[in-house]
């Protein structure tokens, strides 16, 4: 009975100790990032973090960036994007496609008319790719090549990542660039459906999946692709000759409290020094300039979202949880 | 079990070192820092507040009590993404008391309070369910007896009850810690993720394996099942001289 | 003695302070777990009863929340029987590394469960060492959701039986009953409470399980989605309330099954309450 008294007045010092210790070294360490330029709050999908490990310090060199500090922050494209509606605090958004910057627009946090400039709205672009095996032992060059019996395909699962949505439309669109009409495209993607055997959660996980030993070809992004490579990732990648041209956005979020500095961030990261970073880290720029530099391939039949009509009638058409087309498609699946 | 061993082997693959070096980079520390903090305010309030309830639960009669029994354990059925839109819905700044924080001027989710709150409502169920079954094999006949000899019920509570229960308080420790410091789902959608201010371990240890830093990723998971079994170890400590 | 005429003596014997503590657990009670839960309930319901409806009855979804209470029955019944064995060879067996293996029987808790489940695709997916490849099945869920449940009857288990009192097992043994019988007879109903409240615990964290059964089952939406994954989806591609009612119909379910468990519990525990 003693021991038991004792234990729970250890415990408890013990708990109250470890949460003071903690509670203020947390302290410390705020009261210590307070820089006098400003912070500014950076709100981004995952995939570009190292990116911005180099483009944060860059700008901090420039006129319009020094004395600023940084807050940063990381996650899946639509969860960043809920979460600035709900609440968190956010100067500059960067996020994987443009239905995630639509959300905020419907909110009122974003401008209506944040794709007015020279670029669209867009920073980065990227396109989708197939990654193989090694030595490519089924012979994978083309979206037909996809659909041969025996074929496994893994791709994230496009209700739970919206970057799985420019796979899908990039199948899509190769096979009406081939000429062929909207039907059977949709006939396409019925038949990639039937090779599909793993759908992750996110694209990243889709990548694990495929490294795991799963599948024989895995639609994935060009950046995704050379990023794994640099990690020591036995990624082998080939670029489809026809396919979708990804377009990352970014945009300042209206109720800024540092506006200026934001907008100046916006602007740097179109410039020649932060292209060039990107490309570094396997994005293709936005400006042709910094992309003569780098030779990302370029193949003959190169499309964009545009062409099919645009996110926000694509997302509606392909992707409505109810009654879009890659919706019917898996439901038929199941039936 | 093969996992467990694995996890561990993986990290130590490469050596110390390396493992070693992940794990005390500035992000690494801080994310321990907030886990830590996390759980120190959510264990104990879940420790308290589960031996009442349980006492609550078994010793007393009210309406509703098979309701309330069932409703203890429904923090864990909910899919943890859905708690974290329950708290995004409540204090986010939309949700039925987003106007009013915001008037003045607390921060619940996107920063500590609101992970702090998810964690504790995901880990409430442990503690209620060790001790109930415990308190109802010990039945009252010895804090009967003790009431009978004259004590008081605080005494009774103290000397008598508490003894009985302490393994199964200390279990239900155990599992709340565990939980606490390996909850993803819940505390990744009220997190924010802002990094160096309310990234958790469990946070890190994603983010590493996004980056495919295997060895930071491991190491990190180590060193939260390490924390686990510490707490186990603590427990044990305490094991009854006398043989209860 | 007024004691003996009240059978619940201490906490309810009307003292103020068990009234001070009751009303504290109810308070948190309902501020940590009703509140929410009341926001989701509320959500769900915005749309209107037939939307509700239209969100459960979703092929997908039935196919899901299917796959769920289906593997999640499974779980519990593997649960019942083998925590009951893991816990009983813990207390009563001793054995080189006892204490290691009890030490480590949390860590699948406290794994993040991204790690939980890159670590069983390691093992059990195409490239494993163990050879069996069951990635990608309904059997891998099953496994995942047995990695992640495996503490809870142990740990439930084990406390009631260090409590138990070994006289009667021992004075049973000495009068020549049977070990099956002594177990059946004495020690199971006192461990039956234990046991139900575990698997209790166990079937609701089998149903909200993320993240660790994703790697492994390949997420295949009608073959081996599970429901948390489906609303996590429903989320994602921004239909929050249909996301809300399949959780309230899962949650619904959940309470049905833990008011059952306890109605079980009750019943054949009846000379505990009277």
């Amino acid at each position: 009975m003693r021991a038991s008294g004792r234990f729970f007045a250890l415990a408890g010092t013990a708990l109250v100790l470890v949460a003071l210790a903690a509670a203020a070294s947390l302290a410390s360490r705020d009261a210590g990032a307070t820089a006098k330029g400003g912070t500014l709050r950076l709100v981004a999908y995952s995939t570009p973090r190292d990116a911005y490990g180099k483009l944060i310090p860059a700008f901090q060199e420039t006129t319009a960036g020094r004395g600023t500090s940084f807050e940063q922050s990381y996650g899946a494209s639509g969860e960043q994007a809920r979460a600035v509606v709900a609440g968190l605090k956010a100067d500059v958004v960067a996020l994987s496609l443009e239905p995630d910057v639509t959300t905020l627009v419907k909110a009122g946090l974003v401008s209506r008319n944040w794709r007015n400039d020279r670029f669209h709205g867009i920073v980065t672009r990227s396109v989708v790719v197939f990654a193989v095996r090694n030595g490519n032992p089924k012979k994978i060059k083309t979206w037909n090549d996809l659909i041969k019996p025996g074929v496994e395909i893994v791709t994230p699962n496009v209700q739970t990542s919206g970057g799985a949505k420019w796979n899908v439309m990039a199948a899509y669109g190769a096979q009406r660039k081939a000429g062929r009409t909207h039907a059977q495209a949709v006939a396409y993607l019925n038949k990639l459906y039937d090779n599909i055997v793993s759908q992750d959660k996110s694209a990243r996980e889709a990548l694990q999946t495929f490294l795991a030993g799963r599948g024989d070809v895995l639609l994935a992004y060009e950046n995704e692709a050379i990023f794994a490579q640099k990690k020591d990732q036995p990624v082998y990648y080939l670029i489809p000759k026809s396919t979708i041209l990804i377009e990352n956005p970014v945009a300042v979020i209206s109720n800024s409290s540092n506006k200026t500095t934001a907008q100046a961030f916006v602007r740097f990261l179109r410039t020649k020094k932060a292209q060039r970073i990107f490309a570094q880290n396997g994005y293709r720029p936005v400006l042709k300039g910094v992309t003569r530099e780098f030779k990302f391939p370029v193949r003959p039949l190169h499309f964009s979202i545009a062409w099919l009509g645009g996110w926000a009638k694509v997302d509606k058409r392909f992707f409505d949880p109810r009654d879009g087309i890659v919706t019917k498609i898996q439901r038929r699946k199941g039936g | 079990m093969a996992p467990v061993c694995l996890v561990f082997w993986r990290a130590f693959e490469h050596g110390v070192g390396p493992a070693w070096d992940a794990v005390t980079t500035p992000s690494a520390r801080h994310a321990f820092q907030v886990t830590l903090l996390i759980a120190a305010v959510a264990v104990p309030a879940n420790t308290v507040f589960g031996v009442i309830c349980a006492l609550a639960i078994v010793r007393r009669r009210f309406p509703g009590k098979g309701i309330v029994n069932a409703l203890v354990d429904l923090p864990l059925a909910l899919s943890p993404v859905v708690v974290g839109l329950a708290f995004l819905l409540l204090y986010g700044r939309q949700g039925w008391f987003g106007t009013w924080l915001d008037k003045h001027d607390i921060e619940i989710v996107f920063a500590l309070p609101g992970m702090i709150l998810v964690t504790i409502f995901v880990s409430l169920p442990f503690v209620v369910r060790e001790v109930v079954p415990v308190l109802r094999e010990i039945g009252t006949e010895q804090e009967q007896a003790a009431a009978t000899l004259g004590a008081s019920p605080f005494q009774t509570l103290r000397r008598v009850t508490f003894p009985a229960i302490r393994w199964a308080v200390g279990y239900g420790v155990v599992l709340t810690t565990a939980r606490a410091l390996g909850e993803f789902g819940a505390v990744s959608v009220v997190s924010g993720h802002i990094v160096g201010k309310t990234e958790t371990m469990t946070l890190h240890v994603e983010e590493r394996v996004q980056s495919f830093d295997y060895v930071g990723a491991y190491a990190a998971s180590v060193v939260l099942a390490l924390l686990a079994i510490a707490t186990l170890l603590a427990m044990s400590m305490f094991k009854p001289k006398e043989g209860v | 003695m007024a004691a003996r005429a009240e059978p619940l003596p201490r906490l309810s014997g009307g003292s103020p302070g068990a009234s001070i503590a009751q009303g504290l657990a109810t308070a948190y009670l309902s501020l940590i777990v009703i509140l929410p839960l009341a926001a989701i309930v509320w959500n769900a319901s915005s749309d209107g009863r037939s939307n509700l409806w239209n969100a459960v009855s979703e092929p997908q979804a039935v196919a899901a929340l299917k796959l769920t209470l289906g593997v999640s029955a499974a779980v519990c019944a593997i649960n019942a029987v083998m925590g009951t064995a893991i816990a009983w060879i813990l207390v009563r067996d001793r054995f080189p590394g006892q204490r290691a293996v009890n030490a480590i029987i949390d860590l699948p808790f406290a794994l993040p469960t991204i790690v939980a489940g890159l670590t069983l695709l390691a093992l059990y997916g195409p490239q494993g060492p163990v050879g069996v490849n069951v990635a990608f099945t309904r059997t891998a869920v099953l496994l995942a959701l047995l990695f992640v449940t495996l503490p809870f009857v142990i740990r439930t288990v084990q406390p009631v039986l260090l409590e138990l009192d070994r006289d009667m097992e021992e004075a049973a043994a000495s009068l020549g009953a049977h070990p099956l019988a002594i177990f059946r007879r004495i020690v199971f109903p006192n461990l039956l409470p234990a046991i139900l409240s575990g698997v209790a615990l166990a079937f609701a964290r089998a149903i909200g399980e993320f993240g660790a059964v994703v790697l492994i089952s390949g997420n295949l939406p009608f073959k081996t989605e599970v429901a948390s994954v489906y609303i996590f989806g429903r989320i994602e591609s921004g239909d929050p309330s249909s996301a809300a009612a399949v959780s309230v119909l899962l949650l619904a379910v959940s309470f049905g099954v833990l008011l059952v468990i306890g109605a079980v519990r009750r019943w054949t525990t009846r000379h505990d309450d009277s």
